[in-house]
């Protein structure tokens, strides 16, 4: 039973008119993994989990939560989903604590355990003394989403899924939610969307690039990093000519490109290399360039890409093959 | 069917909460006690051989032009526009059991409207003793009648809003659908007769669907405490497949 993943979709399509809005996706997610999706606006990250969630269907290909069919089964499924959608939409003029035991009785949490329940999940979302017994109408924009967060807990679901947990919030709150999100890994998986990239990157075991409708990229960042954006980056300032560093590089033997460079005050330039050598190449680098005439070494740092530049390098990789497979689809 | 009672609950508790209920129902009480006013100062000036419960209940239609659809309008656009129809659908609940939650809390209340009107003549009794000695004003069986027959045509009147609300996510829209589609159905009948009277040609099968869907003939029917089945059918069967028709309606646009 360990070895059923918590999700599998396989070629998942669905289609809104002429329009198709996700296209032959295919992942799984193991049990108590966190896992970001990630993608532009219109991607397709939506619809998937709307699918998952058992709200809309499928035009072609299959998705199972925990070994059971969503198409086939929705009823079963929603059981074992805590679903958060976009924007989060609630009920103004409830209570908080009225609205969670009304969704605990809908998700049918035995009557016994609908206090226990409702206090345990406005406890992880730290509303239980804040915000009890106000009116959902009159809460910040931070609590409206954790009383959604709160909801999608509810009745201990296997797979909790968030559309945009932390759109509209301010970093404070962004960090709070990433705590709580902390919290949940490995007792729950978690799929989260989002198109803020630092957020996915510290709070997800894994991140799938979903661009067009397509899955463009999968894996944890550094498995991206590697597949993407390969060699090891450096960031440096240099006073004096950048071509004189060039063939310094050259000289010692170090398979290096200059990415870009931008020009400081002073006759000074940030420049930002990668390097295709194995090995300790920080010692290596400031052996080779200090002491040279023709430019001094300011600084040096290792430059780890982020996932905005993986984000940036799979979506325009994912775009360059869907203009170059367009005339073969068509012929 | 737990379900079902769950969202009732919810439903009915949100209706006695929420403001504009009272709104509502202070409204439909301030036009029909004035409507009762009238009609015994009508009886007053020149007696008349109907009941005024009769004459009341007779123009039922004019509340329900406004009131059914101001009480439905809301149900499901509402949800569907701020978007709890979404989280209501990620909870092992049936479709059916929401469209009848949503059914049942809004005929409650109507029912519970045209209740409260039996207010006017407690009152006048109380206020006049003398002018109840006749027995006129609280005869049983009209009364009876009358209220036998707004239950029946408030499941079609209910679920013609219901319908109207789940097509759509605007509730000016639900409100406008709901309303043309109670004028149709109350005033159409009638007005196809009036064409057979002036002398249009209506073939036979023709008159007998029109005399099946004469919403005040059968109001008439009943306050005289003629009880026929065919009005039941009528009004239960259209709605519930009104009520079906919405359950697939937000089976398939959620």
């Amino acid at each position: 039973m360990e070895t059923t993943p918590s999700i599998r979709v396989k070629d998942l399509t669905r289609q809104y008119g002429a329009l198709t809005a996700i296209h032959k996706v295919n992942f799984s997610v193991n049990p108590g993994e966190v896992v970001g999706f990630l993608g532009p606006n219109g991607a397709g990250k939506s619809t998937t989990m709307r699918i998952l969630s058992g709200i809309m269907s499928a035009t072609s290909g299959s998705a199972w939560v925990d070994g059971i069919c969503v198409a086939q089964n929705p009823h079963e499924v929603k059981r074992k989903i805590g679903y958060m959608p976009e924007n989060n939409p609630l009920p103004d003029d409830m209570r908080v604590v009225e609205y969670l035991r009304f969704r605990a009785r809908l998700k049918e949490v035995p009557g016994r355990q609908i206090r226990a329940s409702v206090e345990g999940a406005m406890e992880i979302c730290d509303l239980a003394r804040t915000a009890r017994r106000k009116i959902i109408g009159t809460l910040s924009k931070g609590f409206r989403q954790r009383v959604g967060i709160a909801d999608a807990l509810l009745g201990n679901p296997e797979v909790i899924i968030m559309d945009e947990p932390t759109i509209g919030l301010d970093p404070h709150q962004i960090q709070g939610i990433r705590k709580l999100i902390d919290n949940l890994r490995g007792k729950h998986t978690v799929i989260l969307s989002s198109h803020i990239l630092p957020e996915i990157e510290r709070s997800c075991d894994r991140v799938i690039i979903i661009n067009r409708g397509r899955i463009v990229a999968a894996g944890s960042s550094a498995e991206l990093r590697e597949e993407f954006l390969p060699g090891n980056r450096f960031s440096m300032v240099v006073e004096g000519a950048e071509t004189a560093v060039a063939s310094r590089l050259a000289e010692r033997s170090f398979d290096a490109t200059i990415l870009e460079s931008t020009a400081l005050p002073e006759n000074r330039s940030r420049l930002i290399l990668r390097i295709k050598n194995e090995g300790d190449l920080g010692s290596a680098l400031i052996q080779a360039l200090s002491g040279h005439s023709a430019f001094t070494l300011h600084s040096l740092a290792p430059r780890e890409p982020n996932l905005e530049e993986i984000f940036l390098a799979a979506t325009k990789r994912s775009w360059e093959e869907t203009i170059e497979t367009k005339p073969k689809i068509s012929a | 069917m737990r379900h079902f009672f769950i969202l009732l609950k919810h439903e009915l508790r949100m209706l006695f909460i929420s403001p504009p209920t009272y709104i509502a129902a202070v409204l439909f009480l301030c036009l029909m006690g004035f409507l009762y006013w009238a009609i015994l100062r009508g009886m007053v000036n020149t007696p008349s051989e109907t009941l005024p419960t009769v004459q009341f209940f007779s123009v039922f239609w004019i509340p329900v032009f406004f009131v059914v659809p101001l009480l439905t309008m809301r149900s499901i656009a509402g949800e569907r526009s701020i978007g709890t129809l979404d989280t209501l659908m990620t909870t092992p609940t049936s479709r059916a059991a929401v469209i009848l939650s949503k059914f049942a809390g809004a005929y409650i209340f109507y029912m519970l409207l045209w209740v409260l009107t039996l207010g006017f003549p407690l009152l006048t009794q109380k206020l006049y003793p003398h002018a109840s000695e006749s027995g006129a004003l609280l005869e049983l069986a009209p009364l009876a009648g009358s209220f036998l027959f707004l239950a029946t045509s408030g499941i079609l009147f209910i679920s013609i809003g219901i319908f109207s609300s789940s097509v759509t996510r605007s509730q000016l829209v639900a409100g406008m659908l709901s309303f043309t589609m109670l004028f149709v159905v109350i005033i159409g009948g009638q007005q196809m007769s009036n064409v057979a009277d002036a002398g249009g040609d209506l073939s036979s099968w023709m008159v007998a669907t029109v005399n099946y869907l004469q919403i005040f003939e059968h109001l008439d029917d009943f306050s005289r405490g003629i009880i026929d089945t065919r009005p039941f059918f009528y009004y239960a069967s259209t709605g519930f497949l009104l009520l079906g028709l919405s359950t697939l309606v937000i089976e398939a646009k959620a």
